[in-house]
């Protein structure tokens, strides 16, 4: 005897959250039967292995008639095909859009092609995550990027508007589509120790704080690109480690302000000038497509995260020590009589500041 | 005359893409009715058009509108070639029809493809404008309601009940041969599903117009089914109880109840004070007709059937034991005529011309006193008899005039026929929770009919009225020689039920005996009635109706099954229809032998909701029976079930035995627990004191001329045996009130076992195949409806009836399994309504259907409701609380503190008098709001109308406050990509949802937000995995209503008791 045929419809459809995430991690029936056996649900309900595998068929391809409406969340509140209440779409969704931290660390600031589609078999084989599950991971990014790249207006209003996403998971998907878009590089192994909500800050900073959105809500372009005037503007800075009085000037605040509250005092007063050069350099040449691709390398490498990283243990400043540098370092340029770039200046460095303290860990 | 039908087509959504160039659609609506049509412009290049389209009118004859559906097809606007179509909507305009249900049709229906499915929706207004027809000898029955509901519509009274209705038409199946035809598969499908649109149309009109000739405005239990004979053609036949409803204006209704059925009995004092006042003096039943012949009658053909089985001893059975009779009923369609002998079985020919003559000279006071109605109004029901049955297989042949339907009618005539003289044999007038179904395979057909024979109090029929019915009724068919009609005297009957007086308390009087207990009709053990000690009641009681009201239940019911495969050999024509007459009989005892174990195993004493089914396939008959048990306060508490060896010598046999026995034993009293079936013990002990009367009646069986009476309290495994062990037996087992199973052969051992091993309830979950739940009142509104289909394909190797039937069983059983754990997280819950239909699709293939609702109840108030409430006092308040329209303030009073505490029920009629006129004022825009109101209390509102469905005919925790109409659809779905679709299963379960799709959105069209008395009439799925093809059909049918929550009632703003007074008003003009 062989079951030929087994299907069941509810009016309101049945949806079993534990099945809906084995099937959004891509285990096959029989995985996802074999671990909810181990999950003890057949003792609570007297079921046996045969009913489990029916039940979670079931649910299969119910998520499989829903994958489709899921691609237009918008569309599942008002097709007719299931009947689910809005609590249970808003989950259903949420979920379906809800990425493995580990998948997207790994494609963050490649572009959304084909090409990088095909190699999602070594992701997964490196990151443990199913190809299936990378596959639809990678095919939610490529899908929000389509539609948000031609939307005007907030980046972030616009994907929770068009896929109804939480404000967290939307912002998550503007870093996302922000990075994709910029290309940034974070694969780099240098880098490797970033998780991906490090970068998600980091892009947050950049979306509304560098890019043509963040002045103007209702501009006509989107908040995707940095603005090309502010980056223009960003040369200007040069002008703190190209003037040798300024640089000294600078300084002297700095230590001023610095000395003798924190012990690493000794270490910021003999890396200021670098730390300096790192850091209006990077503003200088952002500019260019190649260097804004660089950034967060950039960050690391050249500024201070790298280097403070490794010293030896006394040496290492704290993330207090951190703060108050930069703090101390942002506003004394403010004090200098010869710089002019006082607005640019702050914008610049109020997002690299807390770029800098979200990367600032082990 | 005259209608004008007016539509207008406002915008798609969701289109799919026709033109792959732009990923776009130029679309196009037609709209057909009859035959003209009308078109909108082409939106170009859109996936969402709107159209906004002018009002398109016909002007069509009220026939038409009857028969006739809205037909609207959505196009593809092609410049070069052949517009492609994208889809078709098909609208049924009766709801329309009728001033009290829907004014207009206005929503988002889905687009639907008989190759692809729902492609996108398209939102349209439908209305109509009526004249007024008083023209004599029209066609059209226009104004009539229908109700799928088989009990008085919640927010009617019911006035008068008619009775039967029925009619059937047929027609050539345009494309029965799925697979291989000429025509393109969409084409033969639309054309399938326009015919039989078309023929429930003209159907329903048809049954109106029998109606309206009674007297009546509305049919109750409207039932129709389709029967696909194949090559002989497509049969669409309803069957349906005529009554005139009167709408409850809300307010004045409670009090007039009464008054209102008095006035309209023409004989006055005597009955209605019979039935209004019982009198606390009891006396027994007075038969005016003659009794010996409705109890010799029956049997004796049977006898002398060398096929048929003995006649099992629930008072029920003798139903089935006649079924038998007709069983054997072979003959070729052509040559039925009415009225001639061959439609009659061989042997029992004259037997049953007699009784025929007898059936139509006393009790027949209209052609079929048959009732589909399964509950009634309080005091409807006077006693039950048991359930009767009757099953005739029939050859199929070609239908050659589709105007007279003559063999068909003819067909189900005599079924009824047999139906009302088996319900006179058991000294019932009437037959209530009336249904009939077929089950067809190639050329052989087996039509089936069954009911529980009943008395029925008289004042809710009005004689003259029947009478005149009866007659008209007649005149609207071929008037047939075999038929007698209304000239018997009513006086007679009537002076019957003058006679009759109801003295018994309502809670337990239609569980006593209708027949009389010296002439049984079959042989039952009787007691006195263990509420009022005076009237006889029998010891099981097995019946096809729903609980009534007013039952006293101990504990809680639950759903029983019986089931069984037969194996048969391949056979053509007549003698394939043989061999499956000569194994109904067979087939009948078994599974009621398997309903009494199992009923005794459960320790109940009383079946509701029984329904047999008996499928034919080409090598094997199912046949399953499911009904719910309860223990009824009032029958005797069930004796235990015993085991007897046939060879006592072994003594490891003996052990054996006696193990059997412990665990039989431990099963019942676990179950007692489990049901909560404490009977008090002053009943219990009882039966000594009945002593007296039980030897009486035995001795009264044993001296009856027919010796097989004797085996009233024992059954027996196989008939061939139990003839000749019977003295023996009797001897040996002198208990009376406990049951022997007999283990003389492996059959019966298994059957033991299986028995046994019916896998226990998980906990938390009740399940019952009736509308409610005996024994749990406090459901919440938690309520899940659905459908599960399974197909199994049978191994060639296992074809032995034992083994054949382990699979049957465990297939039932995994199935509820699975129910049990889909639904877990609705615990505690009740299955209501649980409805299995099984098929032979093809040889091997086993399907298995079943719709019910889950619906969840709170378990801490039902605990504290059980303390508080005094054994059967509270034990139907659920039932009593929906029935409280129809009975009045009294039962308001009665049972609002206990039932609803929050309910206020003055408010909620000031609720719904609101919202119907809201709806007749201002059709859409307040319609739309009102449904919209009802989804509410989910977290945020959705955009879709939230539409419920349940196959029972209320939802709890609400009022229903108005019915829109009835929604009969018929759908195919074919696929030629079946694996791309995901199989079988994917392609059902697709179809499925796509059905349920429509039927909420025609709801909501209607105004509507729930659909109830849901059913799944058909559900026909053939696959050719060969040529990756799949075709289903499926009708579902339902009422669609609007209905408010209960606790909506507190909400309602205080100024709208000022609209109130004017709404009453208008509703008292219309």
């Amino acid at each position: 005897m062989s079951v030929e045929l087994d299907v069941f419809v509810g009016n309101t459809t049945i949806m079993d959250e534990e099945v809906y995430q084995f099937w959004l991690d891509g285990y096959t029936v029989n995985d996802a039967v074999k671990v909810r056996m181990e999950g003890g649900v057949l003792e609570e309900c007297e079921a046996s292995a045969e009913v489990l595998r029916s039940d979670t068929m079931d649910q299969y391809r119910t998520f499989q008639m829903c994958e489709r409406l899921l691609h237009s969340p918008a569309k599942l509140a008002n097709q007719l095909l299931f009947q689910i209440p809005p609590h249970r779409q808003t989950m259903l969704i949420e979920r379906y859009y809800t990425f493995d931290g580990v998948f997207v660390r790994e494609v963050l600031g490649k572009k959304l092609s084909k090409g990088t589609k095909k190699d999602l078999d070594d992701v997964s084989a490196k990151t443990g995550v199913t190809l299936k599950s990378c596959r639809r991971q990678f095919d939610n990014f490529k899908r929000v990027f389509k539609v948000v790249e031609e939307l005007k207006g907030p980046l972030v209003e616009n994907i929770r508007q068009h896929f109804l996403l939480s404000d967290k998971l939307a912002r998550d998907y503007a870093a996302i589509v922000f990075f994709a878009n910029n290309r940034f590089e974070t694969g780099k192994k240098k880098l490797h120790y970033l998780t991906f909500q490090d970068f998600a800050f980091c892009a947050g900073q950049l979306i509304s704080n560098w890019t043509v959105g963040a002045l103007d809500n209702m501009l006509e372009d989107m908040d995707v690109d940095l603005e090309k005037e502010f980056l223009q503007d960003l040369k200007e800075l040069k002008i703190l480690i190209t003037d040798k009085d300024l640089l000294d000037q600078h300084k002297s605040l700095v230590c001023t302000a610095l000395r003798g509250k924190t012990k690493a005092f000794n270490e910021m007063e003999a890396n200021f000038k670098n730390l300096s050069r790192g850091l209006v350099n990077i503003a200088a040449k952002l500019t260019n497509t190649k260097d804004v691709r660089d950034f967060f390398i950039d960050l690391v490498e050249k500024t201070f995260v790298l280097p403070m990283r490794l010293p030896c243990r006394s040496d290492k400043w704290t993330a207090g020590d951190m703060r108050l540098y930069l703090t101390h370092y942002t506003n004394s340029a403010h004090i200098l009589d010869t710089f002019k770039h006082q607005v640019v200046w702050d914008r610049y460095m109020g997002v690299i500041k807390s770029c800098i303290l979200k990367m600032y860990h082990d | 005359m005259p209608g004008k039908l007016k539509a207008k087509i406002v915008a798609g959504r969701h289109l799919p893409v026709m033109d792959r160039a732009s990923d776009l659609t130029d679309a196009f609506v037609e709209v057909k009715f009859g035959n003209t049509t009308f078109k909108t412009d082409v939106f170009p290049k859109s996936l969402n058009p709107q159209w906004n389209s002018e009002w398109f009118k016909f002007e069509v004859d009220d026939e038409d509108l009857q028969d006739e559906p809205l037909q609207i097809t959505v196009l593809d606007h092609d410049t070069y070639s052949a517009n492609d179509a994208i889809g078709k909507v098909y609208i049924d305009i009766d709801p329309l029809l009728s001033c009290e249900a829907a004014t207009v049709i206005s929503g988002w229906l889905p687009i639907y493809d008989t190759i692809h499915g729902i492609r996108g929706e398209i939102n349209v207004l439908v209305k109509v404008d009526l004249f007024n027809d008083l023209n004599r000898f029209r066609q059209s029955s226009c104004g009539v309601k229908f109700f799928c509901t088989t009990s008085i519509p919640r927010c009617y009274r019911v006035a008068l009940v008619h009775g039967f209705v029925e009619e059937l038409v047929v027609n050539e199946d345009p494309e029965y041969q799925w697979i291989d035809r000429i025509r393109t598969p969409r084409a033969s499908n639309e054309a399938r599903q326009r015919l039989i649109s078309l023929m429930s149309g003209e159907l329903q009109r048809k049954i109106g117009l029998k109606v309206l000739e009674m007297g009546g405005n509305a049919v109750v239990g409207y039932l129709q089914c389709f029967d696909l004979e194949g090559e002989s053609g497509l049969v669409v036949r309803a069957i349906g109880t005529a009554c005139t409803l009167d709408k409850l204006s809300p307010g004045t209704a409670p009090n007039t109840t009464t008054h209102t059925n008095t006035h309209t009995l023409p004989n006055t004092a005597p009955t209605s004070n019979a039935c209004n006042s019982p009198s606390k003096d009891s006396k027994e039943p007075v038969f005016s007709e003659d009794p010996p012949h409705s109890l010799s009658g029956p049997p004796t053909p049977l006898r002398t059937l060398p096929s048929s089985s003995p006649p099992p001893f629930s008072p029920s059975k003798p139903c089935s034991r006649q079924s038998s009779s007709s069983d054997t009923d072979l003959s070729l369609t052509p040559r039925i005529g009415m009225g001639s002998g061959g439609s009659v079985g061989k042997e029992a020919g004259p037997l049953k011309t007699l009784l025929r003559q007898h059936t139509q000279s006393a009790l027949e006071q209209r052609e079929f006193p048959i009732f589909t109605l399964t509950c009634f109004p309080p005091g409807f029901l006077v006693h039950v008899g048991g359930v009767v049955s009757t099953r005739s297989v029939k050859l199929l042949d070609r239908i050659h005039n589709p105007d007279e339907p003559e063999t068909r009618d003819a067909w189900w005539e005599e079924i009824r026929q047999e139906i009302k003289s088996h319900a006179k044999a058991l000294g019932c007038h009437a037959v209530v929770g009336y249904s009939e179904s077929t089950s067809i395979c190639e050329e052989v057909c087996i039509l089936s009919a069954s009911g529980t024979a009943a008395m029925l109090n008289p004042r809710f029929m009005r004689e003259g009225c029947l009478d005149t019915g009866g007659s008209d009724h007649r005149l609207s068919r071929q008037p047939h020689p075999g038929m007698v009609g209304s000239e018997r005297g009513e006086g007679e009957v009537s002076s019957t039920w003058l006679g009759f007086e109801d003295a018994s308390p309502p809670s337990c009087g239609f569980v006593h005996i209708p027949y009389d207990e010296f002439n049984m009709p079959f042989p039952a053990q009787l007691t006195y009635c263990y509420h009022c000690r005076r009237q006889k009641v029998p010891d099981v009681l097995f019946t096809t109706i729903d609980l009534p009201a007013e039952a006293e239940v101990t504990g809680k019911g639950c759903l029983i099954q019986a089931r069984l495969c037969r194996t048969k050999k391949k056979a053509q024509g007549e003698v394939n229809a043989t061999s499956i007459s000569n194994l109904l009989p067979f087939m009948e005892y078994e599974l009621h032998t398997q309903l009494m174990n199992k009923l005794k195993l459960r320790s109940m004493n009383a079946l509701f909701g029984l329904r047999i089914q008996i499928s034919v396939g080409e090598n094997m008959l199912l046949g399953l029976a499911s009904a719910t048990g309860v223990y009824l306060s009032a029958l005797p508490a069930p004796g235990g079930i015993q085991i007897a060896g046939k060879t006592p010598s072994d003594l490891s046999y003996d052990q054996h035995i006696s193990t059997m026995q412990k665990r039989i034993d431990d099963t019942i009293a676990k179950n007692k627990e489990l049901y909560n079936i404490h009977p008090p013990k002053l009943f219990t002990l009882d039966p000594e004191a009945f002593t007296g009367l039980n030897t009486e009646c035995i001795e009264e069986v044993v001296g009856s001329p027919i010796p097989d009476r004797q085996r009233s309290s024992r059954l027996f495994r196989s008939t061939s045996e139990s003839s000749d062990e019977l003295s023996e037996l009797d001897l040996s087992h002198g208990k009376k009130d406990a049951f022997v199973l007999e283990i003389d052969d492996t059959d019966a051992v298994e059957d033991i076992q299986s028995l046994l091993t019916d896998a226990p309830i998980p906990a938390g979950f009740y399940s019952c195949n009736t509308e409610v739940m005996p024994g749990i009142h406090n459901w919440t509104s938690g309520l899940q409806m659905f459908t599960s289909v399974r197909v199994y394909r049978l191994s060639n190797a296992n074809l032995t009836n034992q083994g054949l039937n382990k699979i049957f069983t465990d297939l039932c059983e995994n199935l509820l399994k699975s129910l049990y754990f889909k639904l877990r997280s609705m615990i505690p819950c009740c299955l209501c309504h649980l409805n299995f239909t099984v098929a032979v699709p093809e040889e091997e293939l086993i399907q298995v259907a079943v719709t019910a609702v889950a619906m969840s109840f709170d378990k801490e108030t039902q605990q504290a409701a059980d303390k508080a409430l005094t054994r059967g006092s509270g034990e139907n308040e659920e039932q009593l609380q929906f029935s409280m329209e129809m009975c009045g303030e009294s039962t308001i009073s009665n049972n609002q503190p206990t039932a609803k505490p929050s309910g206020v029920p003055e408010s909620a009629m000031v609720h719904s008098s609101r919202v119907s006129s809201s709806e007749r004022c201002s059709p859409l825009p307040e319609g739309r709001s009102r449904s919209l109101r009802s989804t509410r209390s989910l977290p945020c509102g959705a955009p879709v109308t939230v539409v419920k469905m349940t196959p029972l005919s209320f939802l709890p925790g609400t009022r229903i406050v108005k019915y829109l109409g009835i929604i009969n659809m018929f759908f195919i779905r074919e696929t030629t990509s079946l694996r791309e679709e995901g199989g079988v299963s994917g392609f059902l379960h697709s179809f499925i949802a796509e059905v349920f799709a429509m039927v909420r959105a025609h709801v909501a069209a209607l105004g509507g937000n729930a659909l109830v008395s849901y059913s799944m009439k058909e559900c026909v799925f053939m696959e050719n995995p060969n040529k990756n093809q799949a075709q289903c059909l499926i009708n579902v049918s339902g009422d669609a209503v609007i209905f408010i929550r209960e606790s909506d009632q507190e909400a309602i703003p205080p100024l709208l008791t000022s609209r109130q007074t004017s709404s009453t008003g208008a509703d008292g003009t219309t």
